[in-house]
């Protein structure tokens, strides 16, 4: 049994049954999770090939796509809640990405690594180098993460689109952190809608 | 593994076969293989579903012939990624083909001759309920899985649709819910390259003793060009010259080399009465014109988990055709898994050894196929 802190933050806004589709699923060990805890019938969408073995092995539903170039398999609305996790700092049309999800599902789950973080911030301001830590484990010039951005970028990035946040979590390293959340968080989780 | 034919007789008292195209078949071979062994509880059969020329031979080899490796023995065999040790597999012969099954070439016990033109029109659909028979007459109720590539995967497909409560698992590779206009057009181009060869005599050739080979050669050589990728040809034949230009029309091009002898050897062991059959039979097939061309709607009867094969390079069923059917299982909220393997082959692919899409079948078959019927077993048990 997975007992990943964020896995278990992202079942509790889950209703049982849902129907998920989780975007650039990794392993499937999500979705695996999903379907257990909360009986929901979920879909993958990845396009790595090791991934996806992986994902046929945890019995999860997987539709290899790359995200990218759009999702146009499909409808409007197919889907109550769209995951992306840790996965949208590595997309290139950022803006895009999440207004498809929006698009397909009535309910987002973001996660990402808070780049606010104090330890990237004092290593960028003290160091004077781009951060690497647990969370961002890459250097510069290999990271796959084209689109780096912090808690209150995520906020201003809603706010902007008029997305409604409907629930936020943030960890420190595995646990939840209630405190300064930009400052202290290293991975940020949340549910948000473009519905009014 | 030895594989041995079997032939499975159907006539009366059995209905007749009530084929699409209003014909009734009063009696009818079926030629089929089997390897593995059928579980106690009959859940472990496997039915493949052959393509253009293939056969129900589908792996294994014949006793005594070395070289005589059924068409998916890379595939399907012990151990291999379709495993025989776990699971029963079937190969069929399609009805009206030309390898042991009934067809134009079989003699019309009315008539004491060979069918030849007589013999009916058959369709998709008309092979899955020959095929559906062929369950009844092996005594197994329910597939553990339908599969089949390019024309075998319409039939995988169709077999959702007439018999969802009787197949679990479709993998449906490098196919399409339809053929496209031109995917037609080449198909006329072979039907017309048969009919037009002075030795067809209006399909009747059997009772001339004779064989419509030169048409057969060239409905063959345009079959493969469509079967190849651009890259592929170039990188297998590109302009290469046998012996240098010799300003005549002999094969000097590689490629005009290999079209002819792969025309060749095809028009020595397959029927041009079967070929325009099984071509029209592709061109018929439309699940979805049923429901006013919504696929989502011809497909919403199926129960069965899906499994999607395409290839990148193959332009004959493209993957934003194999797109279509996931969209359309999407829509149904069906479970389905769709991967697009990136191989230069073109539509070949399928029946070639690549490492992601046997891995892709090894996983589903043990993972998804074999534990939910493991599942099952200890359930009722």
């Amino acid at each position: 049994m997975i007992t990943r802190a964020d896995f278990a933050a992202i079942a509790s806004w889950i209703p049982e049954g849902a129907r998920v589709l989780d975007l650039g699923c990794g392993d499937g060990a999500l979705l695996a999770y999903l379907s257990q805890a909360r009986g929901v019938s979920g879909y993958g969408i990845e396009n790595d090939e090791a991934s996806i073995i992986q994902c046929i092995e945890n019995g999860v539903n997987v539709i290899q796509v790359n995200l990218e170039s759009g999702m146009a398999e499909i409808a409007d609305q197919s889907f109550d809640i769209v995951i992306l996790s840790q996965t949208l700092q590595a997309m290139k049309r950022t803006e895009a990405v999440v207004a498809e999800m929006l698009r397909v599902g009535g309910e987002a789950i973001v996660t990402f690594p808070n780049f606010g973080y104090w330890k990237h911030r004092t290593q960028i301001a003290l160091g004077g180098r781009m951060p690497v830590s647990e969370d961002l484990p890459y250097q510069w010039y290999d990271t796959p993460n084209v689109h780096l951005f912090t808690i209150a970028d995520f906020e201003a990035f809603c706010a902007a689109r008029n997305y409604r946040v409907l629930n936020r979590s943030v960890f420190t390293n595995g646990v939840e952190q209630p405190f300064l959340p930009n400052l202290l968080g290293t991975l940020a989780l949340y549910r948000f809608t473009g519905r009014a | 593994m030895i594989a041995t034919p079997q032939l499975a007789h159907f006539a009366s008292p059995l209905p007749p076969l009530q084929l699409a195209c209003g014909a009734v078949l009063q009696q009818y071979d079926l030629a089929y293989e089997s390897y593995g062994t059928l579980n106690a509880d009959k859940s472990n059969a496997v039915l493949i579903c052959h393509a253009l020329n293939a056969s129900h031979h589908v792996a294994g080899t014949y006793e005594g012939q070395a070289e005589s490796e059924g068409w998916w023995d890379s595939m399907i065999g012990p151990g291999k990624s379709v495993d025989t040790n776990q699971f029963f597999v079937i190969g069929v012969n399609n009805l009206g083909s030309c390898f042991g099954s009934t067809g134009p070439l079989s003699i019309d016990l009315e008539t004491g001759k060979p069918y030849g033109a007589d013999f009916p029109l058959v369709t998709v659909e008309d092979w899955v309920d020959s095929q559906a028979r062929l369950l009844d007459f092996l005594g197994i109720d329910t597939l553990a899985a339908v599969m089949g590539g390019s024309l075998g995967g319409m039939q995988a497909l169709s077999w959702s649709i007439r018999y969802p409560q009787r197949v679990q698992h479709v993998v449906v590779i490098a196919a399409a819910p339809n053929l496209s206009a031109q995917n037609i057009a080449f198909n006329e181009v072979a039907r017309q390259a048969i009919m037009t060869d002075p030795d067809f005599h209006d399909g009747n050739y059997a009772r001339k003793n004779t064989v419509p080979k030169n048409g057969l050669a060239v409905a063959r050589m345009v079959g493969h060009i469509t079967y190849i990728s651009d890259d592929q040809m170039e990188t297998k034949f590109g302009r290469g010259l046998r012996e240098g230009k010799k300003f005549s029309f002999a094969p000097e091009f590689q490629i005009e080399s290999y079209l002819r002898y792969q025309g060749e050897k095809f028009s020595q062991y397959y029927d041009a009465n079967t070929y325009l059959r099984v071509t029209k039979a592709l061109d018929y097939f439309d699940p979805a014109a049923d429901c006013g061309g919504d696929l989502a709607k011809a497909l919403s009867p199926a129960v069965a988990k899906f499994l999607i094969i395409s290839f990148t390079t193959d332009w004959r069923f493209s993957p934003a055709r194999s797109r279509e059917m996931v969209k359309a299982l999407l829509d149904d909220k069906k479970n389905v898994t769709y991967v697009e393997v990136d191989a230069p082959h073109g539509h070949d692919a399928f029946l070639l050894n690549n490492a992601q899409y046997h891995a892709v079948i090894k996983t589903y078959f043990t993972r998804q196929i074999l534990s939910s019927n493991r599942t099952a077993q200890e359930v009722a048990a």
